[in-house]
């Protein structure tokens, strides 16, 4: 009888959420499918049946080509870099140095502030103009004798998508850095010493003993860190605005359906993207489904 | 007796969950009786826009002291992300009463197509609208002989500003028309001066859409919007060639540079010529400049006599929640009061031709004698001559060829986009 009612009681205090995300989650999944499937071109709703033309189309859309390639070399660029800067920042702040507590809030401060404000730095910092108006890093470069380092930034052709990750790099190297450095911490420090016993160098024991045992942070990091850069939007916007050189599918998808009107053509963006992050992140979800419960 | 009180309290964040997933936000408004309030949506929400826009709701309280005004103005450059909330707020059937087009095919080829905004040709023939508004301006803010929007002001999209005193330092005169343009920036390139400033991709479509007009000329270029002009033919493939030419001249960080950026390089003397729209003149005032002294203006290369405009509109909604009060409003902003203490603080001119020409400045003033006696055209990038689908279909293609200067591909764009979204077969 309690059971039950525990049972009844548990039922009751989720379903609030678990109706929300009914509503919010799937149930407009559903409807952009449908969407995506439909004609619909203009502010009036029009689900004539439209097959996957909408898919077929943006896959021979030249722009949608650029979008995909922009977002391969931004999430390489990211993911790449915020986990190597990550991983480099916790090992030195492994060492037990002095105010090891002020570093460490020191490059978490970035990852507090919101992708737009980021963006606003840096679009200053990256400020690609030339001669008597050189402004933020490249006159920073020419103040100290670095004036080979000045670059136009994000103007560059086909890698200006690079200098983006850079400021985006600049955000989350840091959260990495969180994450490398709790899973440092969790290693016991006998396995070091054993190592060393051993007659291991300390390049030896990261390589051998802890690179391994933090496979599993890697690994989180490595999805965390993908599906932000799938979903990037706001950072690109805040530097560069919308152009097509810097497009990535959140800025078409979002021109496509609120200035151009393209409703269908915008959900097959929209669906697109979620397959995309879904294909990085299910396999992970299940994966740390399963290892808790086996544990 | 716990568990009860929990049960009780899950119960009840469920009901209230449900309750304001429903509501939306029409529970949130107050439920005003009809007629005391008015809501009017623009993107008029900094410098000389706003400030115009609050003139002229002056002008409305005094007029109508009973009516509460609700300013419901979303930020962001050109109205992009004012035109987005709208959207979605149309769809979800709550629309403010009244709110801020592009007058001409932004206007029709959206809400009239979508059946959202209300014909008004008693409220123009009730208040003699039709006697006192050019003749040209009628049919682009039209259909089927319906009227469906109130202009508030003129702009001109097609002015070439220029720096005076860098122009003469190196010995150059205003172009009149393409070839000269080319010759007066070479000369400027080789005496180490930036011919030309410009800025982000919306301005690159301003610019597309300026040498288009000073190429083909006026009815050529009207020919591109009705389908008489064919997007393939020789003289636009000459046109594209213009266009990609005068890029050569611009400066290479465009894309970092907004429209401001752009326009005070030249009243700064960095850059000798700029093509922008005549808000730009508000901005140069703001900046302390002088005019003919800091900065000068011409119609762009080609175009002399024509007057490529763009207008702010206001309409009716289909379903408006206070739909007298929105008459109030839209008659205050047809009114030569109206427009008289809007236009001169937004640095615009009348879309009525009978305002009193002393409260202009010297710019404005050219301006509304040019307005009165040229050929009129519309703008591309500010919604007068293309629906919103068909110049998303033409910024994509422009981007593009920014990107890989392929003029062959850029014009069979271009025909693409016309035969989609626009007349062409």
């Amino acid at each position: 009888m309690s059971r039950d009612k525990d049972r009844l009681l548990n039922i009751l205090l989720v379903s609030p959420s678990i109706l929300a995300v009914i509503i919010f989650v799937y149930i407009f999944i559903g409807w952009s499918i449908r969407v995506s499937l439909s004609k619909w071109k203009g502010l009036t709703a029009d689900y004539t049946w439209n097959g996957i033309s909408n898919y077929l189309e943006l896959f021979k859309d030249p722009r949608f080509h650029v979008d995909i390639r922009n977002t391969l070399i931004f999430t390489g660029v990211f993911v790449v870099g915020s986990i190597v800067l990550g991983f480099i920042l916790a090992v030195m702040l492994d060492q037990g140095l002095k105010g090891e507590g002020f570093f460490r809030s020191l490059f978490l401060f970035p990852m507090a502030v919101s992708f737009i404000v980021t963006g606003v730095v840096w679009r200053w910092l990256m400020n690609p103009a030339t001669g008597s108006r050189t402004s933020g890093l490249n006159l920073l470069f020419s103040y100290i004798g670095l004036d080979s380092l000045q670059n136009p930034w994000h103007t560059t052709p086909t890698w200006g998508m690079a200098a983006i990750a850079l400021a985006a790099i600049w955000q989350m190297s840091g959260y990495t850095m969180a994450l490398y450095l709790a899973g440092l911490r969790a290693i016991p420090a006998e396995l070091k010493e054993a190592a060393q016993i051993d007659g291991a160098n300390s390049f030896q024991v990261y390589r051998h003993i802890m690179l391994p045992l933090l496979s599993p942070v890697t690994l989180s990091a490595l999805i965390i860190l993908g599906h932000i850069s799938l979903k990037v939007f706001d950072l690109i916007v805040a530097i560069a605005g919308k152009q097509y050189a810097l497009d990535v599918p959140a800025i078409y998808m979002w021109q496509v359906t609120f200035d151009g009107l393209f409703y269908g053509k915008g959900a097959a963006i929209g669906i697109l993207l979620l397959i995309s992050v879904a294909v990085l992140i299910i396999p992970y979800i299940r994966y740390t489904l399963r290892t808790e419960t086996e544990q | 007796m716990n568990k009860k009180l929990f049960a009780l309290l899950s119960l009840l964040a469920i009901v209230s969950f449900v309750i304001a997933a429903c509501g939306g936000t029409a529970a949130t408004e107050a439920p005003a009786a009809a007629g005391d309030q008015v809501e009017v949506f623009s993107w008029w929400t900094g410098g000389g826009e706003a400030a115009g826009l609050d003139a002229m709701i002056v002008v409305f309280k005094a007029a109508n002291p009973d009516i509460e005004f609700v300013n419901s103005a979303v930020a962001g450059g050109a109205g992009t992300n004012a035109r987005a909330v709208l959207a979605t707020r149309l769809q979800s059937g709550e629309p403010p009463d009244s709110w801020q087009g592009h007058a001409g095919q932004e206007l029709i080829g959206t809400y009239v197509a979508g059946g959202q905004i209300q014909p008004l040709n008693d409220l123009y023939d009730a208040e003699g609208w039709l006697d006192v508004m050019p003749e040209t301006l009628i049919p682009l803010i039209s259909q089927d002989g319906n009227i469906y929007s109130v202009p508030v002001n003129i702009h001109r999209a097609n002015v070439l500003w220029y720096n005076p005193a860098v122009l003469e330092a190196n010995g150059v005169e205003v172009p009149t028309n393409m070839d000269e343009w080319f010759a007066a920036m070479d000369t400027l390139e080789a005496a180490g001066v930036q011919p030309l400033a410009l800025g982000e991709q919306w301005t690159k479509m301003h610019l597309l859409e300026t040498v288009l007009l000073g190429t083909l000329g006026p009815d050529a270029y009207n020919g591109l919007w009705d389908g008489s002009t064919d997007w393939a033919s020789a003289d636009v493939t000459a046109a594209l060639d213009n266009y990609a030419k005068v890029l050569t001249y611009a400066n290479e960080d465009s894309a970092s540079l907004s429209w401001q950026d752009a326009a005070q390089l030249v009243v700064n003397g960095d850059a000798a010529f700029n093509v922008m729209g005549d808000w730009a003149e508000g901005y140069f005032r703001e900046l302390g400049k002088e005019p003919n002294k800091d900065y000068g203006w011409a119609a762009t290369p080609g175009s002399d006599g024509v007057f490529q405009f763009l207008s702010d509109s206001f309409v009716l909604a289909v379903g408006a929640p206070h739909p007298d009060a929105a008459t109030a409003w839209l008659k205050v902003a047809g009114s030569k009061e109206g427009q008289e203490a809007f236009n001169p603080v937004k640095g615009s001119i009348c879309a009525r031709t009978d305002c009193d020409k002393s409260l202009f400045g010297e710019y404005l003033q050219s301006a509304m004698d040019d307005w009165s006696s040229n050929t009129v055209v519309g703008s591309l990038t500010h919604g007068v001559v293309a629906n919103d689908s068909w110049k998303t279909e033409i910024d994509t293609a422009l981007g593009a060829f920014i990107a890989d200067g392929n003029i062959e591909t850029f014009q069979s764009a271009l025909t693409a986009a016309c035969a989609s979204s626009g007349p062409c077969k």
